[in-house]
């Protein structure tokens, strides 16, 4: 039977690493880092977790590290944030169409300058176009259990591609939360040892990354974004195997008193939770008003997404990255250009809210509902809350 | 056992390692090529069963176009900066796994490859961690062919003083590369690695069992290896070996170990060469005055004394 316990939200991705049976973590101090790796390390170095721990010399060279032993046929996890994300980032364009599945914890910070180490979702916007999955956890439990999914689905034969798993810097990472910690035999029912197709092996030698010229780069590229497309079916199908043997059921788009919604905000992360607190509140003052949130980022689950917007007159989308010189955030672009070629005509406005640790409140959220049914959708992405 | 003391399998014409090369002909290098001579030979002496690990650069660009490999050992490739740290993730890797009792059921050497601008400019940071971080089976072997000549003749840290590159050009102020060659083999031995040594493939025995004994010993290696370039030092492209045997014989490239911090000269040079004969096959120096070389003579002959007073101080027996 799984365990409740209170613990670091950090320290819980750290023990689902371990209960994952991990083979190689490099990792890197900067940033700062989070427990994870610290914890990690503690663990290999009690022997609890049979793993080699690179203690490396940049993130650089941990994305560079973890490429190499995943490659080499070993479970690789590695986690960052902002300055070393952004560090790893040459890397994080190779490591998707060499099709290595790493394990990545981003505990989502703010980009330099100025420099900030608090939360928002600068980050992990520039891993956006690259071939990784992108799924995002909401509170503690599902930070420990995503990770758990994440080697599962990364690994799929029919993936075989890196998966970023994220959690809000601070307001999870540095968290104590109540926590089930399941039991190893119920981890290893759900995710078996990893089998790789191909690697580095002596008795059947292969080169990976080949100079790819004019005449096949393309369709290189093409067949890694096939697999980033066909990865939902799995993650999916993941997360159904998750509840078997769990209980707890997760889903592409997790929707909140969305049925009757006429206006729903759009979210990713942690904020989710004071945005439903926030529409409890306003339900009950009458508002129709719900929550679609995007678990999966990338690939961006188009249908589920459309399914759950498609009863609504508002769509409230929260961008917690400025795209500078841009009209939209990075989540509103991708709605309104999904929204407009689905014949659905909701007035879509964007907002851009907690950069760099600033605190959302759930007022906050009743002020993008005011304005939201206001009638008068904004052109561009209007900062809520900006000091002028 | 002292590292100088591990048991290797030793190269000599009469044992020349025989069937096919394992790296493959057909391959894109330029006539005349001193770096691929270098590698062929080196993979000869290594066989097939290790893991080779490039980065970017000639070897890696001339060797791999999709969908063809001249490599017939598990390899791969990433970047450019970063050969020792993907080769670190390979090695913890392949020996972790052995010991959960998956993977290979051997010892496997993985061996980095990289070019002098992959080692001594871009790459030396990713280089210095991962022989800090004393990783038991990684060999890194730096292919110095002096410049960024992938690319076009670029200058790099490893490239000589005077020589002319195209961003070292000689003009009204310039006689052309202004900095003296970076020491790599020195940087490596500082990071108190069992083994470090130079090695050049006109003395082709030497050179391959210099990287015997690398994989041999445990713990990291480095060897830095003489990479004649006709296309790149204008030079005839018969004349590259000629041309690695007159870097020692002048002293400007010694040929020597450092095994556990010991040193040992394997082509102590007593009556040096010339060096303006060295220079004068090569099109790079061809501007060089005759104070010029007088001035890098003077350098070249207190680099060489050094290194005689180091193996003095400091023998490996």
């Amino acid at each position: 039977m799984a365990k409740r316990v209170g613990m670091e939200v950090s320290i819980a991705v750290a023990e689902a690493v371990k209960l994952a049976d991990a083979d190689v973590i490099a990792a890197y101090p900067i940033t700062p880092q989070t427990h994870i790796v610290e914890h990690l390390s503690e663990l290999v170095a009690d022997g609890e977790l049979d793993a080699a721990y690179i203690p490396v010399e940049s993130e650089h060279s941990a994305m560079s590290s973890c490429i190499g032993s995943s490659a080499a046929g070993a479970r690789t996890f590695t986690a960052t944030s902002s300055q070393g994300l952004a560090l790893m980032n040459e890397m994080i364009y190779i490591a998707p169409v060499l099709r290595t599945p790493i394990v990545l914890a981003i505990a989502n910070r703010a980009l330099s300058a100025p420099i900030n180490i608090w939360n928002d979702h600068s980050d992990i916007m520039s891993v956006r176009d690259t071939g990784w999955l992108s799924i995002f956890a909401e509170n503690g439990q599902e930070a420990l259990d995503l990770t758990l999914a994440s080697f599962r689905i990364a690994e799929d034969p029919a993936v075989c591609l890196p998966i970023s798993m994220n959690i809000d810097g601070f307001t999870l990472s540095h968290f104590i939360e109540p926590i089930l910690m399941p039991e190893k035999a119920e981890v290893d029912k759900f995710l078996p040892p990893y089998k790789p197709q191909l690697w580095l092996d002596i008795k059947n030698p292969i080169s990976i990354g080949l100079l790819g010229g004019p005449e096949c780069y393309t369709e290189a590229r093409k067949a890694t974004d096939d697999a980033l497309w066909g990865a939902k079916r799995v993650v999916i199908k993941a997360f159904d195997e998750f509840n078997q043997v769990f209980g707890r059921q997760y889903h592409v788009v997790e929707t909140y008193r969305h049925e009757d919604a006429e206006t729903i905000i759009v979210s990713m992360g942690s904020i989710s939770e004071t945005a439903m607190t926030a529409i409890d509140e306003m339900r009950d003052q009458g508002q129709k008003i719900g929550l679609v949130r995007l678990r999966l980022w990338r690939p961006f689950p188009e249908e589920e997404f459309l399914a759950a917007v498609s009863k609504a007159k508002n769509l409230a989308v929260i961008d917690r990255h400025m795209v500078m010189g841009c009209s939209s955030g990075p989540v509103g672009l991708e709605v309104k250009s999904l929204v407009y070629n689905s014949g659905l005509r909701p007035g879509i406005s964007n907002f851009l809210l907690g950069l760099g640790g600033r605190d959302v409140t759930r007022d906050d959220f009743k002020y993008i509902h005011e304005k939201a049914t206001s009638g008068q959708v904004q052109a561009r992405c209007e900062i809520v809350g900006v000091f002028e | 056992m002292r590292a100088a003391d591990v048991p290797f399998e030793k190269v000599t014409n009469k044992n020349f390692p025989k069937g096919p090369d394992s790296l493959a002909s057909g391959h894109r290098a330029c006539q005349g090529c001193g770096e691929v001579l270098a590698l062929r030979l080196l993979l000869k002496a290594l066989g097939t069963d290790f893991i080779a690990v490039s980065a970017t650069g000639c070897m890696e660009v001339c060797t791999g176009p999709y969908p063809q490999s001249a490599w017939r050992m598990p390899w791969i490739h990433v970047a450019f900066e970063n050969a020792a740290a993907v080769a670190s993730g390979v090695e913890a890797a392949t020996h972790v796994l052995r010991r959960k009792g998956r993977g290979h059921d051997q010892r496997i050497p993985v061996v980095a490859v990289a070019g002098d601008g992959g080692t001594a400019d871009i790459g030396l940071q990713a280089l210095s961690g991962a022989l800090e971080r004393f990783h038991e089976n990684f060999v890194y072997v730096c292919l110095d062919n002096e410049a960024y000549m992938n690319t076009g003749i670029q200058r790099s840290s490893a490239t000589p003083f005077g020589a002319n590159t195209t961003t070292s050009p000689i003009g009204s102020h310039s006689k052309g590369q202004y900095t003296w060659k970076k020491n790599m083999p020195a940087i490596a031995a500082a990071h108190g690695v069992p083994y470090v040594a130079t090695a050049n493939p006109a003395f082709h025995l030497d050179l391959m069992n210099k990287i015997r004994r690398a994989v041999a010993i445990e713990g990291p290696a480095y060897i830095h290896v003489y990479a004649p370039c006709p296309t790149g030092w204008r030079m005839k492209p018969e004349l590259a070996v000629e041309s690695g045997r007159l870097a020692v014989s002048t002293r400007i490239f010694p040929l020597y170990e450092v095994i556990e911090g010991r040193y040992q000269i394997n082509r102590k040079v007593d009556n040096p060469t010339p060096i303006a004969d060295y220079f004068k096959a090569q099109g790079r120096f061809r501007h060089l005055k005759e104070d010029d070389v007088a001035f890098i003579t003077k350098r070249v002959n207190a680099d060489y004394e050094r290194l005689v007073d180091l193996a003095e101080k400091f023998p490996v027996d």
